[in-house]
């Protein structure tokens, strides 16, 4: 069963100066409900002109998001986003934000509660609960911001490179619980990365864009994030074929780079 | 001159205390800040040094109290204070014949304050008689010394020494009674040393300051006390400033979330913006007279400016991703004002509300210095014109002091209520 279908989105800048950036051009594809797809290309592919169009912030001017049967207008409750950084809200403490979805929609505490409680727990923040998001380490933060989502009980999830900020063995971590949520809940994921280790440990669908017009590449399906769930991602970079395919990632996206920088053969 | 007196001494005391803590006083708390070796350049290194406040605060009471010849200040710390008490001179008079004659003025120099009382001396003899002149510290006299003498200057008598230095019409002398000089019409003019010491009309020394706090918060100055003149400057700030936030602040919001909102209104808030409200002083006074509406009114003009931009620059510094983060959580518009807009604007209008409070102050100060029948600035007015230098100095300290505690609960409040301010 189809739930989220991308259904030929182009999406053009028109800048002040006359000419126009064409961010995305013909842009398709199908996700199923509780697959986890992540999306590397290098910068300004329009990865998260895509991710935004998808929440409904941005609105494209051709083609239309489909989600179980109906088109994306705007932003809802039903697609949670995760981003980067910045996007905790300082003035509520720990358990405040993770409350945030379910408090809007005018439930109550008994409601939410024993949810948002687990959720804390699953993400380590049980001793946190009461505490000021600025007295948080990055990491600490973006775990609250990963059950804030899920507190909400999104249909989809968009992430936009949610541990970029992260050092590498925080980062690391976050990978294992990004799974193991995964899994767990049966949530259908978009995930954005710079790091295209992260993207095949994570992605059961790996898409690889390309820039200028912004378009879709190359798409993996790829086992490792299966074998990765309750399993030390460290020995997982160590299963057949895990290395041939980061090379061959890489590969690319090094080309691609070096054709956006203009780079020749003979300049080496 | 005294002037720059003062500035040697108070630019020698900066020096002087600079070098002594430099070199007596050893940092013994070890911070974080103590060990780094990077500390010129580095704002966030630098901290106020609290013996030096204290030091800076002691200095200006320190020269106030000695060029007053305060009580306060023990003597030897006194900037030379003027003559007082009696002296006396010997003038040579020449009459047109040639012949001349000594006598004796005998002076009495009274202190600042004292009223002068005249008193006799015995005349003597020969063509110039003794003389008896009063006078107060500090100023010069013109002694008419020809009145009991035998023979005047209308005659053609003329003086031509004092204490045996010879004087003229253009020929000013310095003895160690004073300095005398001639007037066009040949009197003497005597002026006994001055000192460096201030008239209590141009700075009164700080004990009769305190005094006169004490004795205006008992008994009041112009039909109220103290408290009611400075309560009524602060009821003015505090409804002006509230009335200017209540209506304030929903329009900067207004001007951060709606197009034609910021479109009607920018052009009159950018225009009022640059207005100083001492400006709208002498409008608001046509309007609305010298009552309390007018100042309140002033205030509010005041304030509603400041409090609107400061609202308005808290909307547009959300982050655009805390709004997007809300709406994907399903929260409605109402919800996005009332639990990101709003909370998130709270530094933007603790600042503004700071700025305002203390223009406030500034304007309402100066509202009743132009008119008002009650106000710590209508006090300081009244008291000028009597020339009461006293009750002028107390208004400004206080008026300082109490900006200065404005400013200070300010943002103590601002600090419990916005804790996350900056750290984010
Ligand atoms: N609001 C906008 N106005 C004009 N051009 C834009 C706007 N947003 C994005 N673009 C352009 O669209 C292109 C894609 O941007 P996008 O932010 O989606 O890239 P990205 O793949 O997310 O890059 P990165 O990896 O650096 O985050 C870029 O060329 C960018 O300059
Ligand atoms: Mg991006």
């Amino acid at each position: 069963m189809s739930t989220l279908s991308i259904e030929n989105i182009s999406m053009r800048f028109d800048l002040p100066n006359g000419t126009h950036v064409q961010a995305l051009q013909d842009v398709s594809l199908e996700l199923n409900t509780g697959e986890l797809m992540s999306v590397l290309g290098p910068s300004g592919c329009g990865k998260t002109t895509l991710l935004n169009i998808v929440a409904g912030f941005l609105a494209p001017t051709e083609g239309r998001i489909i989600l179980n049967g109906h088109d994306v207008k705007g932003p809802d409750a039903e697609r949670g986003m995760v981003f980067q950084q910045g996007a905790l809200f300082e003035w509520m403490n720990v358990r405040e934000n993770v409350s945030f979805g379910p408090r809007m929609k005018g439930q109550r505490e008994r409601q939410w509660g024993e949810h948002v409680d687990h959720l804390l727990d699953v993400t380590g923040l049980g001793d946190f609960t009461d505490k000021a998001i600025y007295e948080l380490s990055g990491g600490m933060q973006q775990r609250v911001a990963l059950a804030r989502c899920l507190a909400n009980d999104p249909d989809v999830i968009l992430m936009d490179e949610p541990l970029g900020a992260l050092d590498a063995l925080t980062r690391e971590k976050m990978q294992g619980l990004v799974l193991k949520l995964w899994k767990e809940t049966g949530k259908t994921i978009i995930l954005i990365t710079h790091s295209v280790e992260e993207a095949i440990l994570l992605g059961e669908r790996l898409l690889v864009m390309a820039p200028r017009p912004g378009r879709i590449h190359k798409e993996y399906n790829l086992p490792f994030a299966d074998m990765g769930v309750g399993a030390d991602l460290r020995e997982v970079k160590h299963a057949d074929g895990y290395a041939d395919t980061r090379e061959e990632i890489l590969e690319m996206i090094w080309d691609m780079e070096e054709e956006i920088m203009g780079r020749t053969e003979d300049t080496q | 001159m005294i002037g720059l007196l003062i500035l040697g001494v108070y630019v020698a005391v900066f020096v002087v205390s600079f070098l002594a803590v430099r070199f007596l006083v050893h940092r013994t708390v070890r911070d974080y800040t103590s060990l780094k070796t990077v500390t010129f350049g580095d704002e966030s290194a630098v901290t106020s040094n609290r013996i030096a406040s204290v030091v800076s605060v002691l200095t200006i009471f320190l020269i106030w109290g000695s060029f007053t010849g305060s009580a306060w200040v023990p003597g030897f710390l006194h900037a030379p204070a003027p003559f007082i008490g009696d002296t006396s001179f010997t003038y040579t008079l020449e009459s047109e014949d040639g012949e001349r004659d000594d006598a004796t003025v005998h002076v009495r120099v009274f202190g600042f304050g004292e009223t002068t009382q005249k008193f006799e001396v015995d005349p003597g003899d020969g063509i110039a008689r003794n003389d008896a002149v009063a006078m107060s510290a500090s100023r010069s006299t013109t002694i008419l010394f020809d009145k009991n003498d035998e023979t005047t200057r209308k005659k053609g008598a003329r003086v031509v020494s004092i204490d045996g230095v010879a004087i003229g019409p253009d020929r000013a002398i310095r003895t160690p009674a004073g300095r005398f000089a001639l007037t066009d019409k040949g009197a003497i003019t005597f002026t006994p040393p001055s000192g460096l010491q201030m008239e209590p009309i141009w700075l009164p020394p700080p004990e009769a300051v305190v005094g006169r706090l004490f004795e205006i918060a008992d008994e009041g100055y112009r039909d109220s006390t103290l408290w009611k003149h400075l309560g009524y400057s602060l009821f003015r700030v505090i409804a002006g400033f509230i009335l200017g936030a209540l209506l304030g602040i929903p329009l900067g919001y207004a001007m951060g979330l709606s197009n034609w909102f910021r479109g009607w209104f920018e052009p009159l808030v950018e225009f009022m913006r640059p207005v100083p409200p001492l400006a709208l002083i002498p409008l608001v006074i046509i309007w609305f007279g010298i009552g309390e509406t007018g100042k309140i009114i002033l205030l509010f003009l005041a304030s509603l400016w400041i409090m609107a931009i400061a609202a308005r620059a808290g909307v547009s510094g959300v982050n655009i991703t805390k709004v997007h983060a809300a709406y994907s959580l399903g929260a409605s518009k109402f919800q996005i004002m009332r639990h990101v807009i709003m909370p998130n604007s709270l530094p933007e209008i603790f600042t503004g509300a700071r700025v305002a409070m203390g223009v406030c102050w500034g304007t309402v100060v100066a509202a009743e210095l132009v008119a008002a029948s009650e106000g710590a600035g209508m006090m300081i007015m009244v008291a000028s014109k009597f020339q009461l230098t006293d009750i002028v100095l107390m208004g400004i300290i206080l008026i300082g002091v109490i900006g200065f505690a404005i400013d200070i609960l300010m943002s103590k409040a601002e600090n419990l209520l916005v804790p996350w301010k900056g750290r984010s």
